[in-house]
């Protein structure tokens, strides 16, 4: 079993792609070009520094993926490119908060031991907290941590593998 | 390998030589200035064009006519954003194309230096690769990546954009080391075109053939790009499955063929919409069901079986489902079929098909391609002058069209019996096409003879290129049908608005046609009646040291049919009027 959220109608596409300038705008170039919609982004270098990975997490419902795919292969700096679909995969993404603290430090406090979150930074009545989870958990806890309050919200798009035990 | 320095640009023009580049169409300016030295010393004929765009299609046209990939040059900035419109044209018709563009010194990319452009930014969608090279080292390696990505897979447009810097001898930066790039330089992971289709889809592809009771060959431009036409010819005839052929495929399989059945699509004749519309197979060869062939896609073909064999794997059921869907190149994949066909043993295994055969040629007697003549007095019918031209020209005659009604009726009145001799702008339908596109031809062909057939709209957007062809020497003829309107937009307003002319009239005063093309330094005729068809015809076929513009002075109110209207199935594909009464 894993611990991804059934939706079907996210669909992960984990890139791999030449390290170069310009790379990203022809990917993204490409989703706008084609009406392809991108829920979700994450870029970053791999282990080799001439490729980096982007995954995206995209919306399947008006587009096959099977499209999306074939259309981002044909582009040159695309080297190789894995579907992932939730029900196999193991998606992450962080979240940085910062929410007011009010008259409810305790309730406050109950939360983010629950949730095994961390605090970043506490000021005058404002605290930020860390986050790592599946997306789906990530907002739970944002709508946990609503009513308190939101000053700042950042999360960072998902990254995502395939899992290990199927 | 022998290693001396030389510099970016001279690196430049000897990498283009080494491409096996004989012309290129360009137009210096700043940004180039230095690449356009060394031109001088080159063995590569420079063809000095009036506006950029003419390049572009320049290089087109001689790609679509010889098969090796046409190269164009030009600077920095508007130049580059005024061959946009080429590139893009190249990118939907596959065409193999180098356009090599200046930039400003690498160092002033995006300060918004003089004649600045995010070249490579703005081409991304029209081109099949763009590079900036940044280094003048890599001028050779980019410069072979970019013939390699241009003529293998699907071919297309590549850009390779180069900053000022690295090709001017008075800088440093363009110091090289010398070396001819060869396939191992390439750095290209993510490059792997695949040519050989997958043999047990080529089995089932062959089974579902044999055992189709309707079945036509759908063969687009892929076959013309996979230099396929034996290959198909050789099928077509092996299976005896009858072959329509689209606007980009015109000639690659031969119009007097008995089992072609021409054009299908909005324009196509009615046996070719009509055989798609009812076949219960439908074998798409490097076609790609482009919405003027598919008409309303809800309703097209809706019995029909799909194999499609495409060299892009995303063609592949991008707009239809197939039943068996096989990514390979034409040629390499109908061969295949030819010889699964033979395991299966041979064309003699297949379902009998008399009743379908039947049904096909009674379309033909029926609903044959028809116009009424011209009445005594009225202006020419511009279907019976592109039928002139067919009759007295040879059939190997090279025939480029702008966008339009005319282009329609070249189409369909031409008889292309050789491939390679039909030249137009499909998939982007760009206006001014035809000239610049037949001086391209030309230049790539020169014994052959070029005929632009084009309409007054078109011709007043490019006809300056005229001027180069005087200039440069590369004499074309050109039809031009002058009926004083946008003709193919008129016909819409008369059919579906009403009879609203809105901004089509072009002018019945201006230009005169026969002035402008002699100061262009052409051969100019008039033609008002149609006695005088054959002998102006006649004459321009004679003239052979410059160009000649024929102005046919047609009659506006004709329109082309069978036409699919737009949002139609069709099986509603309406036939010339006279034909009417003969639809059941």
């Amino acid at each position: 079993m894993n611990d991804s959220t059934p939706n079907q109608r996210w669909h992960t596409i984990v890139t791999t792609v030449e390290n170069k300038p310009g790379v990203l705008a022809r990917v993204s170039g490409l989703f706008s070009r084609r009406n392809y919609n991108i829920h979700s982004l994450a870029v970053a270098p791999t282990d080799d520094e001439r490729f980096s990975r982007i995954t995206f997490t995209v919306d399947v419902e008006g587009t096959p993926l099977d499209q999306v795919v074939k259309q981002l292969n044909k582009l040159i700096n695309v080297v190789d490119i894995q579907e992932l679909n939730p029900a196999d995969s193991v998606e992450r993404e962080l979240m940085l908060i910062t929410v007011h603290i009010g008259d409810r430090r305790k309730e406050l406090m109950e939360i983010v031991d629950d949730y095994r979150a961390y605090v970043l930074s506490e000021g005058d009545d404002r605290i930020m907290l860390s986050w790592s989870a599946r997306p789906a958990r990530l907002d739970e806890l944002e709508e946990r941590l609503r009513p308190f309050g939101i000053v700042e919200l950042q999360r960072t798009g998902r990254v995502a593998l395939p899992s290990l035990d199927n | 390998m022998t290693s001396k320095p030389i510099n970016g640009g001279e690196a430049l023009v000897r990498s283009l030589e080494l491409e096996g580049v004989d012309v290129m169409f360009g137009l210096p300016g700043g940004a180039i200035l230095p690449v356009y030295d060394p031109i001088i010393d080159s063995s590569i004929r420079h063809v000095l064009v009036r506006h950029e765009q003419g390049a572009g299609h320049m290089a087109q046209g001689y790609a679509h006519a010889t098969g090796r990939p046409g190269v164009a040059m030009v600077t920095s900035g508007p130049a580059a954003t005024n061959i946009v419109t080429p590139l893009l044209d190249a990118h939907m018709d596959s065409v193999p194309m180098v356009c090599i563009t200046g930039q400003v010194p690498y160092g002033a990319i995006g300060t918004d230096a003089f004649q600045e452009a995010d070249t490579t930014g703005i081409t991304m969608a029209a081109t099949k690769h763009n590079f900036l090279v940044s280094e003048a080292q890599d001028i050779p390696r980019i410069i072979h990546e970019a013939f390699h990505i241009a003529t293998t897979g699907r071919p297309g447009p590549v850009l390779v954009d180069i900053p000022k810097d690295i090709v001017d001898p008075t800088n440093p930066r363009s110091a090289i080391d010398w070396y001819e790039a060869t396939d191992a330089d390439m750095d290209l992971p993510g490059y792997k075109p695949i040519k050989d289709g997958d043999p047990a889809l080529i089995r089932e592809a062959v089974e579902l053939i044999r055992d189709a009771e309707r079945p036509i060959l759908y063969v687009g431009g892929g076959i013309l790009k996979a230099r396929a036409a034996e290959a198909l010819r050789a099928f077509a005839e092996m299976t005896q499955i009858p072959v329509v052929t689209t606007l980009m495929a015109r000639g690659a399989f031969p119009d007097r063929h008995e089992l072609c059945l021409g054009m299908p699509g909005m324009h196509g004749n009615y046996t070719a919409v009509m055989a798609m519309q009812e076949s219960d197979l439908l074998i798409s060869l490097g076609a790609r069901f482009d919405d003027r062939v598919t008409g309303k896609l809800d309703g097209f073909a809706p019995t029909a079986k799909i194999v499609h064999v495409d060299i892009d794997p995303a063609e592949l059921g991008k707009v239809r489902q197939y039943n068996v869907g096989i990514q390979g190149d034409c040629r390499v994949v109908i061969e295949g079929m030819l010889e699964a066909m033979g395991e299966l043993g041979g064309a003699g295994v297949q379902t009998d098909r008399t009743a379908w055969r039947s049904t096909v040629s009674g379309w033909q007697e029926k609903f044959p391609m028809t116009y009424e003549q011209s009445e005594p007095g009225d202006k020419l019918k511009p279907q019976f002058c592109i039928e002139q031209l067919r009759d007295l020209n040879p059939a190997d005659t090279i025939v480029c069209s702008g966008v339009g009604q005319h282009q329609m009726y070249a189409s369909q009145y031409w008889k292309f019996d050789h491939p390679y001799t039909w030249i137009n702008s499909g998939g982007l339908g760009t206006m001014g096409f035809s000239i610049p596109a037949a001086i391209g031809a030309k230049a790539g062909m020169p014994d052959s003879r070029v005929w632009a057939i084009d309409g007054d709209g078109c011709f007043q957007m490019t006809a300056q290129e005229l001027v180069t062809a005087t200039v440069e020497d590369i004499p074309i003829k050109v039809a031009l049908l002058n009926n004083s309107y946008l003709g193919m937009v008129r016909q819409w307003q008369e059919m579906f608005y009403d009879e609203r002319f809105s901004e089509v009239h072009l002018s019945d005063r201006v230009p005169d046609f026969v002035k402008w093309s002699e100061a262009m330094g052409c051969e100019a005729i008039r033609v008002e009646s149609p006695e005088e068809v054959a002998p102006a015809i006649e004459r321009a076929n004679e003239i052979n040291d410059r160009s000649v513009v024929v102005e046919f002075v047609t009659d506006a109110r004709e329109n082309v049919f069978p036409m699919v209207a737009a949002g139609k199935t069709n099986s509603e594909v309406l036939v010339h009027p006279s034909q009417q009464d003969l639809l059941s």
